[in-house]
């Protein structure tokens, strides 16, 4: 069910600005790797390069190669629906459909990508709202509105959401910066199970986070404001944090700067 | 682009696991093509079947384009792209559909109104001239219409702005939710009933013949509401952070309004009278029920009947002579010049003095 | 949201109390201020009033008169001593014509306000809807015009062409002649309230948040099922509310209708034949030859209209309120 990604100078374009400069990395199949940096330094464009919608944003351009196994997202004749659909993602403000009921809220991805019998349907929505720690919530109102749930409620939805088409890979945009603390203890529990059939890539500001869920941790900056973001290492999470072996990472994680 | 062998495979009951990213695409130059051979086609079965109409040739391309996209892409790239190409190509035929008759639109008064629209045409009006000769002028209609717009405009402005004002900065309670509600109604009332509503009053319970005025009153009925709407759009716009350092200041709340609030939102009060004078400017109905229409010049706008170009234009329709028609044409050219010209200086107004926010 | 509960002790903020009418030290400038503008309000209720009131009043002198059954006639004869005169082919036509320019207007404009918000290049995309906007402006008696010398000439050909493959239904059937009909005046009326369903309609679809459709997107929709997930969805009630501003227009053209239609009083199963009417332009037509007793009459029919499209105002405010929860607005 996990992929492992290979990233290869890779660069990000809004227009003529160039938002991340020649990124490459590897990020390993059932595991946890975590993106932290400053504002603006490009780990949420980056992130956003390894399901193709980054250019999806007006203007967006992406150069280099990101390998999903044996594939290249961006080799020609690659559809980007295809990506999206193997690629999950979970965004930082929960966003379910507000017009569909919890359950048409799962099943939306599975209706796009083909027909399912009703009990095949039922049985993939509770599957997936079980792997999202959610099933005992709302398993009494599958049919009322998604957004009338609770913030962190809503953010486990869209797991369940993202899951729910067994994706290979599980790509989350700062999913808890929302939440209340409590929501976020909950989500950070789920990424602590979802690894164990996924591959995910978290972003977050919050180093104790990073720390906590992360198995390798990428640490991103930016030489000056309007300048492209790079990578600057990428290491055990636990070495990161302890022994950095470039400077400007125990800086920032010391809370020099940032 | 070339295209690729592997084939999604679809889901058949369990979990669809796609082995390849890769999805068969038609090629770039598949769509003009296939525009290029229903084109063809369009006009081949046209001539062929001895149909008049070129509407009809362009319904029978735009089809055969649709059905052409949809089965290509079906065959090659499956049915979810096929949807996603017919949704594009529906969405461009919504377009140009509604492109052709109003661009037709605009070129017919064009073409057809510049053919007698001159300095004569705009100097004179059509005294004693009968209908079927050529020659004749608007300037009785640009007047009347002049005059009957202005007056409308004097009365339903300040009215307007007054129940706006009161609505935004004064408006609690039962009266302003009442305001509110029938400023809707209003808003939806059709120009001819307010048009009855002053021939009711007006001419056959007071009385008074035709004027200028009577149309006057009726076009403000129209106007009012749009006037209410769009200055309280924009007196919420002004933060409440101004009214109160001014009210903190210990400026009376009257003197905040008019030295505070007003002068931040002018620019798109402005705008709002200047459409919805434009909008009034083309209105034909009550025109018709109160003024009645007249070849002459009448300066008067309180006594006897006047002319009004959008009646002008539906006037001399009536007549039905070539003559007439040139005239109609030419009268609509210089009234949709002039809605035009209003709507392009409102919305400057609005660009200019909007407020330097980003969004 | 994490305020203290400190600031209960404080004494109340200026700024809560915005009322002038604090009881006693009322300036003049103040209450002159206040009467002024209530005063516009309360003539905004009056005048609404007066024409309840009025067109009520002179309705009923002309139905009292009316020697035949006001809304089941099939015939317009207000003059004499024996005036006998109904609304049931108005109605019908307005009624008729007013469908038509919403079944053919509201999908158009969909597409349009889809093809402006989400399809067109970006650098065409807003001029356009300048252009629209303008476009909505252009005043009713051009559009009849119009309709009138140029698109009249333009169907018969389509009309007979309906008429060989559809006419076995009788509503498409079609014997030559001028093409001054019902149905006409359905497609100039779809015409004209194209531009303002558009405006109404694209507004909303350019205020879908991003993250919606980046949720579609995500889970690996076509552009076409990010519409039908996101945009649609939410958008649906503000393309209620401009189809209904639509409607509104529609029910109450006047001169479009008068200039294109070629009115008769007869309820005709085909609307491609001339024949049929409006309220509308009933009254536009009618009242140059009426007395007073007809201009009463007329009264009367645009009282019904009047209230017709009262109806329909408030159904799509209805609509709209029971939606609301579903908006997404509070997201």
């Amino acid at each position: 069910m996990a992929k492992r990604i290979d990233v290869s100078g890779l660069s990000a374009y809004y227009g003529s600005h160039k938002a991340i400069d020649d990124i490459s990395m590897t990020v390993e199949p059932r595991s946890v790797t975590a993106f932290i940096g400053p504002s603006g330094c490009g780990k949420s464009t980056f992130l956003r390069t390894l399901n193709r919608m980054h250019e999806v944003t007006p203007g967006g351009r992406v150069e280099g190669k990101v390998m999903l196994d044996a594939e290249n997202l961006y080799g020609s004749g690659v559809d980007p629906v295809a990506v999206r659909r193997t690629v999950g993602m979970v965004f930082q403000r929960p966003n379910p459909f507000p017009t569909m009921s919890i359950f048409d809220n799962v099943a939306a991805g599975l209706r796009l990508n083909g027909s399912y019998k009703k009990t095949e349907l039922k049985d993939i929505v509770e599957k997936s709202l079980k792997g999202a720690n959610l099933w005992n919530e709302v398993k009494d109102r599958l049919n009322k509105p998604g957004s009338g749930l609770s913030g962190g409620q809503q953010q486990r939805l869209c797991i369940a959401r993202a899951i729910a088409v067994e994706p290979q890979v599980l790509l989350m945009d700062e999913p808890c910066s929302a939440l209340d603390p409590i929501s976020t203890l909950a989500i950070e529990d789920l990424i602590g199970e979802l690894k164990e059939r996924f591959t995910i890539v978290i972003v977050t500001h919050n180093m104790q986070q990073a720390a906590r869920v992360s198995d390798r941790t990428a640490f991103f900056n930016l030489a000056a404001v309007g300048q492209p973001g790079k990578l600057i290492e990428i290491d055990e999470t636990e070495r990161i944090f302890s022994n950095p072996s470039v400077q400007a990472t125990e800086d920032y994680i010391s809370g020099r700067f940032g | 682009m070339s295209v690729m062998t592997d084939r999604r495979p679809v889901a058949d009951g369990g979990n669809p696991l796609p082995v390849s990213l890769k999805q068969a695409r038609l090629p770039r130059w598949a769509t003009p093509a296939l525009a290029l051979v229903a084109a063809g086609a369009g006009c081949g079965i046209g001539l062929g079947a001895g149909l008049d109409s070129t509407v009809q040739w362009g319904l029978i391309a735009a089809l055969l384009f649709i059905l052409g996209t949809f089965a290509l892409a079906a065959g090659v790239e499956g049915a979810r792209q096929a949807k996603d190409r017919l949704a594009t190509c529906l969405v461009w035929v919504c377009f140009l559909l509604a492109v052709v008759p109003l661009a037709s639109l605009l070129w017919e008064t064009v073409a057809r109104g510049s053919k007698v629209l001159d300095g004569y045409f705009l100097s004179h009006s059509m005294g004693t001239l009968p209908d079927a000769m050529p020659g004749g002028g608007i300037y009785h209609a640009i007047i009347g219409t002049l005059e009957q717009v202005g007056l409308a405009a004097l009365i339903a402005a300040p009215v307007g702005l007054l129940t706006a004002i009161y609505l935004v900065e004064y408006g609690r309670g039962r009266l302003a939710k009442a305001v509110t509600f029938f400023v809707d109604v209003m808003t939806g009332i059709p120009s001819i009933v307010a048009g009855l509503f002053v021939l009711s009053v007006w001419i056959l319970i007071l009385g008074f013949g035709p004027s200028g005025f009577a149309g006057s009153m009726a076009l403000a009925i129209l106007m009012m509401p749009v006037v209410v709407r769009s200055t309280e759009e924009m007196l919420k716009l002004v933060p409440n952070e101004l009214r109160e350092a001014s009210l903190a200041l210990g400026v009376p709340k009257w003197r905040t309004i008019l030295k505070v609030v007003l002068p931040t939102s002018i620019g798109g009060i402005t705008t709002g009278v200047m459409l919805a004078i434009a909008r009034i400017t083309g209105e034909t109905a009550p025109v018709l029920l109160l003024v009645w229409g007249a070849k002459t010049i009448n300066n008067n706008p309180f006594e006897d009947a006047q002319q009004s170009l959008p009646l002008y234009v539906f006037q001399q329709w009536q007549q039905g002579s070539d003559a007439s028609y040139d005239r109609a044409w030419a009268a609509a050219l210089v009234l949709i010049a002039f809605v035009m010209i209003l709507n392009l200086v409102a919305r400057g107004i609005a660009r200019w003095k909007a407020p330097k926010t980003n969004r | 949201m994490t305020h203290s509960s400190s600031t209960a002790d404080l004494p109340p903020l200026p700024q809560d109390d915005r009322s002038p009418v604090s009881g006693k030290a009322v300036r003049p400038g103040d209450r002159i201020f206040l009467g002024l503008s209530r005063g516009s309000g309360i003539a905004l209720l009056v005048i609404m009033a007066a024409i309840a009131v009025f067109l009520t009043y002179r309705s009923v002198l002309a139905i009292s008169g009316d020697k035949a059954n006001f809304f089941t006639t099939l015939d317009w004869n207000a003059t004499g001593t024996d005036p006998k005169f109904g609304i049931a082919v108005l109605a019908f036509g307005t009624v008729v014509s007013s469908v038509i320019a919403m079944l053919i207007a509201v999908p158009v404009a969909v597409g349009i306000a889809l093809f402006i918000s989400h399809y067109a290049p970006r650098k065409l995309a807003s001029p356009l809807g300048y252009v629209i906007d303008l476009l909505a402006a252009v005043p009713s008696i051009i559009y009849g015009l119009w309709g009138a010398l140029f698109l009249v000439p333009h169907l018969s050909g389509l009309y007979g062409w309906l008429d060989d493959y559809l006419g076995w239904t009788g509503i498409f059937s079609y014997s030559q002649g001028a093409a001054r009909s019902l149905f006409t005046v359905g497609i100039l009326l779809a015409i004209m309230i194209l531009p303002i369903v558009t405006s109404v309609s694209r507004e909303v679809f350019l205020q879908v948040p991003r993250m919606h459709e980046e949720a579609a997107l995500a889970l690996g929709a076509t552009r076409w099922e990010v519409i039908r997930m996101s945009v649609l969805p939410f958008g649906r009630s503000g393309v209620i509310s401009a189809s209904m501003l639509g409607l509104g227009r529609a029910l109450g053209e006047t001169m479009a209708v008068a200039t294109v239609l070629s009115p008769s009083f007869l309820i005709n199963a085909s609307l491609l034949d001339p024949g049929g009417g409006t309220f509308a332009q009933n009254i536009a037509s009618k009242f140059s030859e009426a007395d007073q007793f007809g201009q009463d009459a007329l009264i009367a029919s645009g009282l019904v209209l009047f209230v017709i499209t009262l109806l329909v105002n408030g159904a799509a405010r209805l609509i709209i309120a029971r939606r609301k929860e579903y908006s997404g607005a509070a997201a």
